[in-house]
């Protein structure tokens, strides 16, 4: 759209002057669209974008040390904060290492708009110095993408970029931005004035399918919630309502791993996260279960095992923002289309004016036999005195945190990378908030934990952020304890140091006949001289009598700090659903010693 | 290692079952920008699902909008998922299930070349009038017939003229339409 109509400034605008360069317009859109903090790193083909920033003081630019290092730490910015994550690299190579972090915002539906800079207009497809196909490139893993080839396009592009990012399920967008364009001039369009296109996805839920959802739920005898990062991304009141909800029925809760936070672990409703490594009490509960309420969770291959076995007495309700996430895996009984905070406040609404009671007699045998399950104590593991059980560091961690929140009122923010450590990060650290747990869920993006924590400490400048990391998964963007360092920030990086990319190693004992092919990290750096020579803090942990000190210490540093545990080697992660089997078929830590690998 | 354990070596499990498969013919309005045909086509090759045919051309130039209509065998649910993510596509407007809205028009074209000794020529011609096909090229060697209708109806009539010297087709996918009076 060529709109040439000269259009009214906003009175707060950066620029007095009525043409602004693309650059100056990119800069001007951001600060309209509220960002304060973007996270980039510079090169040829985003000069002129740079240059705009180094002229203005609204924007703060993070200076990360790898463009994948600078879209997850969007990423932890984006989920711990419910804003939209803004992205600058350069064309070419910039643009080719942002993909992970972008396939990574696409599959865990993170809000993210990141600009890539193009080689100009006139040489694009003469494979010039620092060309990729960048919109070709990042077609399948962002939610949409832009290549700008008039700069009278860009205000609204950059406006609708932010709309399509942040509305309907989130996602990763791209604006591919010719160096040419970044350089000419054109009239801005301030962002009540932008035509924000044609995208309008279903937020409003279908009231009739509600209503009879809540009968459903009502007139359940073994129900469950099942809910997912759709209520986290649908805002902080999504998961309050989901709450309130929840203790008005009485019913058992669970959540995927992205949706860990939405409902109060230390409630005595909640059975723990579901799925591979989920508890036992909530597996067989959606086994078992004869209605089940997804809500913002998308029925992933690692939450529902084998599908044919999946729940196969329960009616399904799928509450979900994105009609392809409906009938994809499993069939359910009553879909609805809507935003997951919407829905919840809806249905919550219909069961206080019609006065829903639940069926007490059924509920109470239903929480009788979850006890049962509740008794096997599926977290359960050996303790020692002499060697650190990766489960005992994360309990020590969990017990300071919770002291430190208490006594100084700081709020923990747990990242991770993936791994062995990520679940049991999940397992082991109770998340009572929303935006509170930041992991890699859907692409299982090793080295994610540590940028995603600078990002969650831009974004919380008080919390306490920890990275609860493996040893293997922290080399793969060590190069941002740099940007940790520039920038002041004291996020805490939590190794479980078992020598052994942990997860890789507990499937080859299970699965591979102990073959353990190219598992072990040889040649390993010293953590603790690693952390100095960056300019942070480096601890050890080498027994369990170590443990507390170094937490506390850890706590208690103003730095950026590597805390080295060096834990039990040959631990593995249970409970845990083998290949191709049902959630009623999961083995526990006690099954592992007696257990037919071969059968596995 | 038995085949019942081999198969259960993944976490993934097997894949479905064979399944029943239909052709479902899709009519998919679209905003005329480039890479919006690059968007769909991307979406089926990365899905893994195959297109039968595929025809576009602009509708609507006020709008600067054009239409697809894909024609795609699949299962139901692959049927259900496609259009889906196709509705979720940015540039986007609309996608109808034609075969599942009812009774639709669907026309493919074709043009075919026929070279050959004049007693072939002729049993061609006879042919192509039978179909009620057009002449659009003609010399004392060959001819070039345009033929349009239903994929079916194509097939069968290139079955029977291709013995009488084809030279060589060029066809397009389906145009399709629903029957009535509603818009689609």
């Amino acid at each position: 759209m060529n709109t040439t109509t000269l259009q009214q400034k906003p009175s707060n605008s950066t620029y007095t002057k009525k043409q602004l360069s693309g650059a100056e317009m990119v800069i001007e859109a951001m600060i309209e669209q509220g960002v304060d903090t973007i996270f980039g790193y510079p090169g040829g083909a985003v000069l002129p974008i740079y240059d705009a920033l180094f002229q203005q003081n609204k924007i703060k630019h993070i200076l990360c040390r790898h463009e994948q290092g600078a879209a997850h730490a969007a990423e932890g910015y984006a989920r711990s904060t419910g804003k939209t994550g803004v992205v600058l690299v350069t064309s070419g190579p910039g643009a080719t290492n942002a993909v992970t972090g972008l396939t990574d915002a696409l599959l865990d539906s993170i809000p993210l708009v990141c600009i890539t800079g193009q080689v100009p207009t006139f040489l694009i497809g003469n494979d010039a110095f620092q060309e990729a196909d960048t919109t070709g490139i990042t077609r399948p893993c962002t939610k949409h993408n832009y290549l700008v080839k008039n700069v009278n396009d860009l205000p609204n592009i950059m406006h609708e970029a932010f709309h399509v990012a942040g509305s309907g399920r989130p996602g990763p967008v791209v604006i591919d931005l010719p160096k040419d364009i970044q350089f000419a001039e054109g009239d801005y369009i301030a962002k009540d004035k932008a035509v924000t296109h044609m995208y309008k996805p279903q937020t409003d839920p279908d009231m009739a399918a509600i209503e009879q959802a809540v009968e459903m739920i009502a007139n359940a005898k073994k129900p469950i919630f099942y809910t997912g990062g759709g209520v986290i991304n649908a805002g902080p009141k999504a998961s309050k309502d989901l709450t309130e909800f929840v203790k008005a029925t009485g019913y058992p809760i669970t959540s995927t791993l992205m949706g860990l936070g939405a409902f109060p672990a230390h409630d005595e409703q909640w059975l723990g996260m579901l799925g591979m490594h989920g508890t036992y009490e909530a597996n067989w509960s959606m086994h078992d279960c004869d209605v089940m309420i997804n809500i913002g969770a998308r029925f992933d291959d690692r939450v529902t095992g084998d599908v044919t076995k999946f729940s196969p007495h329960s009616k399904k309700i799928h509450v979900d923002i994105d009609p392809s996430s409906i009938n994809k895996i499993i069939h359910v009984d009553l879909p609805i289309i809507g935003d997951a905070g919407k829905t919840i406040e809806a249905m919550l609404n219909i069961w206080k004016a019609k006065g829903y009671k639940t069926n007490h007699e059924e509920l109470n045998k239903w929480w009788s036999q979850i006890d049962e399950w509740r008794a096997v104590k599926c977290l359960s593991y050996k303790k020692s005195d002499t060697i650190i059980k990766p489960q005992y560091a994360l309990e020590r961690l969990n017990h300071f945190l919770q002291k430190n929140e208490k006594e100084t009122g700081q709020e923990s923010f747990i990242t991770t990378e993936v791994g062995q450590h990520q679940m049991w990060a999940a397992q082991f650290l109770p998340f009572n908030k929303p935006n509170r747990w930041m992991t890699s869920g859907g692409l299982g993006t090793m080295g994610y934990g540590l940028p995603a924590a600078i990002g969650t400490q831009l974004g919380n400048p008080d919390g306490m952020v920890v990275d609860v990391a493996g040893e293997a998964s922290i080399l793969m963007n060590i190069q941002e304890m740099s940007t940790a360092v520039q920038y002041n920030l004291p996020v805490k990086i939590f190794i479980l140091n078992n020598q052994w990319m942990g997860m890789v190693r507990q499937w080859q004992e299970l699965l591979h006949g102990e073959r353990y092919s190219q598992s072990y990290t040889e040649s390993l750096p010293d953590f603790v001289k690693l952390a100095e020579a960056y300019g942070g803090v480096g601890l050890r942990a080498t027994t369990p009598d170590e443990l507390d000190g170094v937490i506390e210490q850890m706590i208690a540093t103003d730095k950026v700090t590597i805390v080295d545990v060096n834990v039990c080697q040959s631990e593995n992660c249970f409970p845990m659903i083998p290949s191709g089997k049902a959630h009623n078929e999961m083995i526990l830590a006690a099954d592992a010693e007696k257990f037919d690998k071969k059968l596995v | 290692m038995t085949e019942e354990e081999k198969k259960n070596k993944s976490v993934y499990g097997d894949g479905p079952g064979e399944r029943t498969l239909a052709r479902h013919t899709l009519s998919i309005l679209v905003d005329n920008e480039p890479g919006v045909l690059s968007r769909i086509i991307g979406l089926f090759s990365g899905r893994g699902y195959n297109i039968d045919s595929l025809t576009v051309a602009e509708v609507s130039e006020k709008l600067n909008q054009s239409r697809i209509t894909v024609a795609v065998t699949g299962t139901p649910d692959v049927i259900e998922q496609i259009i889906n993510l196709l509705a979720r596509l940015v540039p986007v407007h609309k996608v109808t299930d034609l075969t599942v809205l009812g009774p639709h028009i669907e026309r493919d074209l074709v043009l075919i070349k026929i070279a050959s000794n004049k007693d072939d020529l002729l049993k061609a011609y006879d042919i192509a009038n039978e179909y009620g096909a057009i002449v659009t090229d003609k010399t004392d060697e060959s001819y070039v017939f345009q033929f349009v209708d239903t994929t079916a109806k194509v097939d069968e009539f290139l079955e029977k003229i291709i013995p009488f010297g084809m030279k060589n087709i060029s066809r397009t996918g389906s145009a399709a339409m629903s029957c009535g009076k509603e818009k689609f």
